[in-house]
Protein backbone atom coordinates (compact mmCIF):
# COMPACT_ATOMS: atom_id res chain seq x y z
CA UNK A 1 0.00 0.00 0.00
CA UNK A 2 3.03 2.44 1.14
CA UNK A 3 5.26 1.14 -2.42
CA UNK A 4 4.94 5.04 -3.66
CA UNK A 5 3.80 7.18 -1.31
CA UNK A 6 3.90 10.90 -1.31
CA UNK A 7 3.34 13.01 1.91
CA UNK A 8 2.76 16.13 0.70
CA UNK A 9 0.40 15.23 -2.32
CA UNK A 10 -0.81 11.82 -0.80
CA UNK A 11 -2.62 13.36 2.31
CA UNK A 12 -5.58 15.33 2.28
CA UNK A 13 -6.46 16.16 6.31
CA UNK A 14 -5.52 15.38 9.94
CA UNK A 15 -8.63 15.45 12.65
CA UNK A 16 -9.31 13.89 15.48
CA UNK A 17 -12.10 11.60 15.61
CA UNK A 18 -14.88 11.84 18.02
CA UNK A 19 -14.18 9.97 21.29
CA UNK A 20 -17.13 7.87 20.39
CA UNK A 21 -15.14 6.50 17.79
CA UNK A 22 -11.43 6.28 19.28
CA UNK A 23 -13.16 4.05 21.70
CA UNK A 24 -14.17 1.58 18.92
CA UNK A 25 -10.82 1.68 17.26
CA UNK A 26 -9.49 0.99 20.57
CA UNK A 27 -11.81 -1.97 20.69
CA UNK A 28 -10.56 -3.24 17.05
CA UNK A 29 -6.65 -3.25 17.90
CA UNK A 30 -7.71 -5.12 20.80
CA UNK A 31 -9.34 -7.73 19.19
CA UNK A 32 -7.94 -7.53 15.90
CA UNK A 33 -3.92 -8.27 17.87
CA UNK A 34 -2.98 -10.10 20.37
CA UNK A 35 -2.38 -7.31 22.86
CA UNK A 36 -3.26 -6.48 26.58
CA UNK A 37 -4.95 -3.05 27.42
CA UNK A 38 -1.87 -2.18 29.16
CA UNK A 39 0.35 -2.72 26.69
CA UNK A 40 -1.98 -0.97 24.14
CA UNK A 41 -2.15 1.53 26.56
CA UNK A 42 1.77 1.93 26.32
CA UNK A 43 1.69 2.53 22.99
CA UNK A 44 -1.40 4.78 23.05
CA UNK A 45 -2.35 6.00 26.30
CA UNK A 46 -5.88 6.89 26.94
CA UNK A 47 -5.08 10.46 27.55
CA UNK A 48 -3.62 10.92 24.21
CA UNK A 49 -5.70 12.10 21.50
CA UNK A 50 -5.47 9.91 17.99
CA UNK A 51 -4.92 11.78 14.61
CA UNK A 52 -7.07 10.24 11.30
CA UNK A 53 -4.35 11.41 8.82
CA UNK A 54 -6.82 10.80 5.90
CA UNK A 55 -4.93 9.34 2.51
CA UNK A 56 -5.15 8.85 -1.14
CA UNK A 57 -7.45 5.85 -2.10
CA UNK A 58 -9.49 5.42 0.98
CA UNK A 59 -6.30 4.74 3.31
CA UNK A 60 -6.58 6.02 6.76
CA UNK A 61 -3.26 6.11 9.05
CA UNK A 62 -3.88 7.01 12.65
CA UNK A 63 -0.87 8.60 14.69
CA UNK A 64 -0.26 9.59 18.15
CA UNK A 65 1.84 12.54 18.78
CA UNK A 66 2.64 12.49 15.51
CA UNK A 67 4.00 8.83 15.03
CA UNK A 68 1.99 6.58 12.40
CA UNK A 69 1.11 3.77 14.52
CA UNK A 70 -1.55 1.78 12.42
CA UNK A 71 -3.21 2.26 8.98
CA UNK A 72 -5.74 0.92 7.33
CA UNK A 73 -7.75 0.59 4.11
CA UNK A 74 -11.56 1.26 3.47
CA UNK A 75 -12.57 -0.33 6.51
CA UNK A 76 -10.54 -3.53 6.35
CA UNK A 77 -7.82 -4.59 9.12
CA UNK A 78 -5.97 -2.35 11.64
CA UNK A 79 -2.75 -2.84 10.28
CA UNK A 80 0.42 -1.96 12.57
CA UNK A 81 3.02 0.52 10.91
CA UNK A 82 6.55 -1.51 10.74
CA UNK A 83 8.12 0.38 13.45
CA UNK A 84 5.34 0.19 15.81
CA UNK A 85 5.75 -3.51 15.00
CA UNK A 86 9.37 -4.05 15.64
CA UNK A 87 8.74 -2.63 19.00
CA UNK A 88 6.11 -5.36 19.73
CA UNK A 89 6.72 -8.11 17.45
CA UNK A 90 4.28 -10.38 19.46
CA UNK A 91 1.17 -8.61 18.51
CA UNK A 92 0.26 -10.42 15.30
CA UNK A 93 0.84 -14.27 14.86
CA UNK A 94 3.97 -14.84 12.97
CA UNK A 95 5.63 -16.58 9.36
CA UNK A 96 8.97 -16.44 7.87
CA UNK A 97 10.27 -15.88 4.69
CA UNK A 98 13.56 -17.82 3.62
CA UNK A 99 16.95 -15.19 3.08
CA UNK A 100 16.36 -16.06 -0.72
CA UNK A 101 12.87 -14.11 -0.72
CA UNK A 102 14.16 -11.04 1.59
CA UNK A 103 15.86 -8.84 -1.58
CA UNK A 104 12.54 -9.50 -3.46
CA UNK A 105 10.40 -8.28 -0.74
CA UNK A 106 12.25 -5.48 -0.12
CA UNK A 107 11.73 -4.64 -4.11
CA UNK A 108 7.94 -4.38 -2.95
CA UNK A 109 7.06 -7.93 -4.03
CA UNK A 110 3.96 -10.01 -2.22
CA UNK A 111 5.83 -13.24 -0.86
CA UNK A 112 5.09 -16.61 -2.57
CA UNK A 113 4.37 -20.08 -1.16
CA UNK A 114 7.85 -21.24 -1.79
CA UNK A 115 9.52 -18.47 0.18
CA UNK A 116 7.13 -19.46 2.79
CA UNK A 117 7.40 -23.04 3.27
CA UNK A 118 11.25 -23.97 2.04
CA UNK A 119 13.34 -25.14 4.72
CA UNK A 120 14.31 -21.36 5.60
CA UNK A 121 10.99 -20.32 5.90
CA UNK A 122 8.63 -20.49 8.82
CA UNK A 123 4.94 -21.46 8.95
CA UNK A 124 2.72 -21.94 12.12
CA UNK A 125 2.67 -25.79 13.60
CA UNK A 126 -0.35 -27.72 12.44
CA UNK A 127 -2.09 -26.82 15.81
CA UNK A 128 -1.98 -23.02 15.69
CA UNK A 129 -2.82 -22.78 12.04
CA UNK A 130 -3.86 -19.74 10.45
CA UNK A 131 -7.12 -19.11 8.48
CA UNK A 132 -6.72 -17.13 5.11
CA UNK A 133 -6.83 -13.48 5.60
CA UNK A 134 -4.85 -13.63 8.89
CA UNK A 135 -2.71 -10.11 9.64
CA UNK A 136 0.56 -11.37 10.35
CA UNK A 137 4.37 -10.32 11.14
CA UNK A 138 6.93 -11.37 8.64
CA UNK A 139 10.01 -11.94 10.37
CA UNK A 140 13.27 -13.61 8.14
CA UNK A 141 15.89 -16.47 7.87
CA UNK A 142 18.42 -15.49 10.52
CA UNK A 143 16.95 -11.72 10.91
CA UNK A 144 15.71 -10.73 14.79
CA UNK A 145 13.03 -8.64 13.83
CA UNK A 146 10.07 -8.63 11.53
CA UNK A 147 10.44 -6.96 8.00
CA UNK A 148 7.12 -6.57 6.68
CA UNK A 149 3.27 -7.11 7.35
CA UNK A 150 0.77 -8.83 5.37
CA UNK A 151 -2.02 -10.91 5.12
CA UNK A 152 -2.31 -14.50 4.22
CA UNK A 153 -3.81 -15.27 0.99
CA UNK A 154 -4.93 -19.43 2.09
CA UNK A 155 -5.14 -20.92 5.37
CA UNK A 156 -1.37 -22.20 6.70
CA UNK A 157 -2.24 -25.74 6.39
CA UNK A 158 -2.43 -25.03 2.11
CA UNK A 159 0.69 -22.68 2.52
CA UNK A 160 2.51 -24.96 3.52
CA UNK A 161 1.87 -27.37 0.54
CA UNK A 162 1.72 -24.81 -2.43
CA UNK A 163 3.61 -24.82 -4.92
CA UNK A 164 3.43 -21.47 -6.59
CA UNK A 165 1.39 -18.48 -6.11
CA UNK A 166 0.79 -15.86 -3.21
CA UNK A 167 0.80 -16.67 -0.42
CA UNK A 168 1.03 -13.23 2.28
CA UNK A 169 0.00 -10.19 0.05
CA UNK A 170 2.34 -7.17 1.67
CA UNK A 171 0.96 -4.08 3.44
CA UNK A 172 4.08 -2.72 4.66
CA UNK A 173 7.79 -3.66 3.95
CA UNK A 174 10.78 -1.98 5.35
CA UNK A 175 11.97 0.50 2.72
CA UNK A 176 8.87 1.61 1.56
CA UNK A 177 7.56 4.74 1.95
CA UNK A 178 5.75 4.86 4.94
CA UNK A 179 9.07 3.66 6.28
CA UNK A 180 10.55 7.25 6.52
CA UNK A 181 7.77 8.80 8.39
CA UNK A 182 8.89 8.78 11.58
CA UNK A 183 6.71 11.81 12.33
CA UNK A 184 3.51 13.31 10.61
CA UNK B 1 14.05 -19.98 12.87
CA UNK B 2 12.84 -20.19 16.61
CA UNK B 3 9.30 -21.66 16.57
CA UNK B 4 8.35 -20.23 20.04
CA UNK B 5 5.64 -17.71 19.87
CA UNK B 6 4.42 -16.56 23.26
CA UNK B 7 1.05 -14.66 23.88
CA UNK B 8 1.32 -11.75 25.22
CA UNK B 9 0.20 -11.92 29.02
CA UNK B 10 0.30 -8.70 30.64
CA UNK B 11 2.59 -5.50 30.06
CA UNK B 12 5.41 -6.27 27.53
CA UNK B 13 8.22 -3.56 27.21
CA UNK B 14 8.82 -2.70 24.40
CA UNK B 15 11.84 -4.19 22.19
CA UNK B 16 14.55 -2.06 21.49
CA UNK B 17 16.49 -1.61 18.21
CA UNK B 18 19.22 -0.40 16.58
CA UNK B 19 18.71 1.68 13.56
CA UNK B 20 21.42 1.98 11.11
CA UNK B 21 22.01 5.79 10.68
CA UNK B 22 23.23 5.42 7.17
CA UNK B 23 20.69 3.43 5.42
CA UNK B 24 17.97 4.09 8.36
CA UNK B 25 17.00 -0.25 8.33
CA UNK B 26 17.53 -2.31 11.84
CA UNK B 27 21.23 -3.12 11.47
CA UNK B 28 20.93 -6.42 10.10
CA UNK B 29 19.17 -5.05 7.18
CA UNK B 30 22.13 -2.99 6.00
CA UNK B 31 23.48 -5.93 3.81
CA UNK B 32 20.25 -5.74 2.05
CA UNK B 33 20.12 -2.02 1.27
CA UNK B 34 21.98 0.14 -1.52
CA UNK B 35 24.46 1.57 0.98
CA UNK B 36 26.33 -1.39 2.64
CA UNK B 37 29.67 -0.18 2.29
CA UNK B 38 29.07 3.05 4.05
CA UNK B 39 26.50 1.43 6.67
CA UNK B 40 29.59 -0.97 8.02
CA UNK B 41 32.19 2.26 7.70
CA UNK B 42 29.78 3.90 9.67
CA UNK B 43 29.02 1.49 12.35
CA UNK B 44 32.68 0.63 12.78
CA UNK B 45 33.21 3.81 13.89
CA UNK B 46 29.85 4.09 15.72
CA UNK B 47 29.20 1.01 17.69
CA UNK B 48 32.83 -1.56 17.27
CA UNK B 49 30.42 -4.53 19.71
CA UNK B 50 27.39 -3.94 17.31
CA UNK B 51 29.81 -4.34 14.08
CA UNK B 52 31.53 -7.71 15.66
CA UNK B 53 28.14 -9.19 16.15
CA UNK B 54 26.94 -8.32 12.89
CA UNK B 55 30.06 -9.08 10.93
CA UNK B 56 32.48 -10.35 12.82
CA UNK B 57 33.96 -14.32 10.62
CA UNK B 58 31.60 -16.36 12.94
CA UNK B 59 28.35 -13.98 12.25
CA UNK B 60 28.89 -14.27 8.45
CA UNK B 61 28.92 -18.32 8.22
CA UNK B 62 25.61 -17.76 10.44
CA UNK B 63 23.51 -16.08 8.82
CA UNK B 64 24.21 -18.16 5.71
CA UNK B 65 20.90 -19.94 7.02
CA UNK B 66 19.73 -22.02 4.12
CA UNK B 67 21.11 -20.11 1.45
CA UNK B 68 23.37 -21.65 -0.83
CA UNK B 69 27.13 -20.56 -0.92
CA UNK B 70 26.12 -19.88 -4.97
CA UNK B 71 23.38 -17.62 -3.77
CA UNK B 72 24.96 -15.87 -1.51
CA UNK B 73 27.61 -14.79 -4.12
CA UNK B 74 24.56 -13.83 -6.35
CA UNK B 75 23.02 -11.53 -3.58
CA UNK B 76 26.36 -10.18 -2.50
CA UNK B 77 26.91 -9.22 -6.12
CA UNK B 78 23.34 -7.86 -6.58
CA UNK B 79 24.03 -5.64 -3.47
CA UNK B 80 27.04 -4.23 -4.69
CA UNK B 81 25.69 -3.61 -8.21
CA UNK B 82 22.72 -2.16 -6.46
CA UNK B 83 25.26 0.20 -4.38
CA UNK B 84 27.23 1.12 -7.55
CA UNK B 85 23.96 2.29 -9.33
CA UNK B 86 22.85 3.94 -6.48
CA UNK B 87 26.09 5.88 -6.32
CA UNK B 88 25.66 6.56 -9.88
CA UNK B 89 22.46 8.16 -9.60
CA UNK B 90 22.92 9.93 -6.77
CA UNK B 91 26.50 11.27 -8.92
CA UNK B 92 23.65 12.05 -11.76
CA UNK B 93 21.33 13.94 -9.65
CA UNK B 94 23.74 15.91 -8.38
CA UNK B 95 25.83 17.04 -11.78
CA UNK B 96 22.34 17.68 -13.06
CA UNK B 97 21.12 19.81 -10.20
CA UNK B 98 24.60 21.30 -10.33
CA UNK B 99 23.89 22.33 -14.03
CA UNK B 100 20.20 23.26 -13.70
CA UNK B 101 19.76 26.83 -15.22
CA UNK B 102 18.01 29.81 -12.71
CA UNK B 103 15.97 32.14 -15.15
CA UNK B 104 15.61 35.75 -13.92
CA UNK B 105 12.85 37.65 -16.56
CA UNK B 106 12.87 41.49 -16.68
CA UNK B 107 9.53 42.18 -17.61
CA UNK B 108 8.85 45.77 -18.86
CA UNK B 109 4.50 45.86 -17.92
CA UNK B 110 4.75 49.43 -19.45
CA UNK B 111 6.88 52.87 -19.67
CA UNK B 112 8.30 52.70 -16.34
CA UNK B 113 6.84 49.62 -14.42
CA UNK B 114 8.55 46.42 -14.45
CA UNK B 115 8.28 43.13 -12.57
CA UNK B 116 11.07 40.52 -12.29
CA UNK B 117 10.00 37.05 -12.69
CA UNK B 118 12.54 34.06 -11.13
CA UNK B 119 12.37 31.04 -12.51
CA UNK B 120 14.20 27.59 -11.47
CA UNK B 121 14.98 27.91 -7.78
CA UNK B 122 13.34 24.85 -6.57
CA UNK B 123 16.33 22.65 -8.34
CA UNK B 124 18.55 23.89 -5.31
CA UNK B 125 15.96 22.94 -2.84
CA UNK B 126 15.06 26.33 -2.09
CA UNK B 127 11.74 26.62 -0.78
CA UNK B 128 9.93 29.38 -3.36
CA UNK B 129 7.52 30.84 -0.76
CA UNK B 130 10.17 31.43 1.75
CA UNK B 131 12.35 32.96 -1.14
CA UNK B 132 9.90 34.60 -2.02
CA UNK B 133 9.24 36.31 1.17
CA UNK B 134 12.94 37.03 1.42
CA UNK B 135 13.06 38.84 -1.99
CA UNK B 136 9.75 40.80 -0.54
CA UNK B 137 11.50 42.02 2.29
CA UNK B 138 14.81 42.65 0.97
CA UNK B 139 13.06 44.86 -1.68
CA UNK B 140 10.44 46.17 0.46
CA UNK B 141 8.17 45.11 -2.18
CA UNK B 142 5.66 42.71 -2.73
CA UNK B 143 6.58 38.89 -3.95
CA UNK B 144 4.29 36.12 -4.72
CA UNK B 145 4.91 32.60 -6.37
CA UNK B 146 2.78 31.53 -9.30
CA UNK B 147 2.53 29.83 -12.18
CA UNK B 148 4.02 30.65 -15.27
CA UNK B 149 2.64 29.91 -18.93
CA UNK B 150 4.41 26.72 -19.05
CA UNK B 151 2.59 26.07 -15.97
CA UNK B 152 5.99 25.90 -13.91
CA UNK B 153 6.12 27.68 -11.02
CA UNK B 154 7.87 30.59 -10.49
CA UNK B 155 8.33 33.75 -8.22
CA UNK B 156 7.27 37.07 -9.28
CA UNK B 157 8.77 40.02 -7.73
CA UNK B 158 7.24 43.74 -8.20
CA UNK B 159 9.88 45.78 -9.12
CA UNK B 160 13.09 45.99 -11.31
CA UNK B 161 14.92 44.08 -9.23
CA UNK B 162 16.78 41.52 -11.83
CA UNK B 163 20.24 42.87 -11.34
CA UNK B 164 20.15 42.77 -7.19
CA UNK B 165 18.60 39.39 -7.18
CA UNK B 166 21.82 38.01 -10.07
CA UNK B 167 23.82 39.47 -7.01
CA UNK B 168 22.30 38.03 -4.08
CA UNK B 169 22.35 34.58 -5.67
CA UNK B 170 26.11 35.31 -6.56
CA UNK B 171 26.98 36.20 -2.90
CA UNK B 172 24.90 33.52 -1.60
CA UNK B 173 22.45 35.74 0.66
CA UNK B 174 19.82 34.66 3.14
CA UNK B 175 18.04 31.00 1.74
CA UNK B 176 20.04 31.71 -2.26
CA UNK B 177 22.62 29.26 -1.50
CA UNK B 178 24.63 27.12 -3.52
CA UNK B 179 23.18 28.17 -7.08
CA UNK B 180 26.39 28.27 -9.68
CA UNK B 181 26.25 31.92 -10.57
CA UNK B 182 27.42 30.52 -14.48
CA UNK B 183 23.66 29.00 -14.29
CA UNK B 184 21.87 32.17 -13.62
CA UNK B 185 20.54 34.54 -16.95
CA UNK B 186 19.34 37.70 -17.05
CA UNK B 187 16.41 37.80 -19.84
CA UNK B 188 14.66 41.01 -21.21
CA UNK B 189 11.03 40.55 -21.69
CA UNK B 190 10.48 43.67 -23.51
CA UNK B 191 6.35 45.13 -24.19
CA UNK B 192 5.91 44.72 -27.81
CA UNK B 193 4.86 48.49 -29.52
CA UNK B 194 1.76 48.34 -30.89
CA UNK B 195 2.18 52.04 -32.31
ZN1 LIG C 1 22.68 0.55 7.04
Amino acid sequence: MFKKFTPSTDISGQTPPKSSVQRSLRNALLSQWKITPETLEQIWPKKESLIHVKCRDHLSMYTVQGSPLFFQHFDGPMYPTLRLLQRYPSILPKVGIDRGAIRFLLGGANMMCPGLNSPGGYLPPAEEALPAESMVAIFAEGKEHPIAVGITKLESEELRRSKKGVGVEIATYLGDDLWPLKSL
Amino acid sequence: MSTEDQAPSQDIPPKEIFYCEVCTFPLEYCEFGSSFTKCKEWLKEADSAQYDKHYSEEALQSKLGTLSLEAQKKLEKDVAKKEAKAEAKADAALKKKMSSPVTIKRIERNKRKHVTAVHGLEAFDIELKKAAKFFAQRFATGASVSKNAQGQDEIVVQGDVAYDIEELIEKGTGVLKGIPIDNVEIVEDKKKKSD
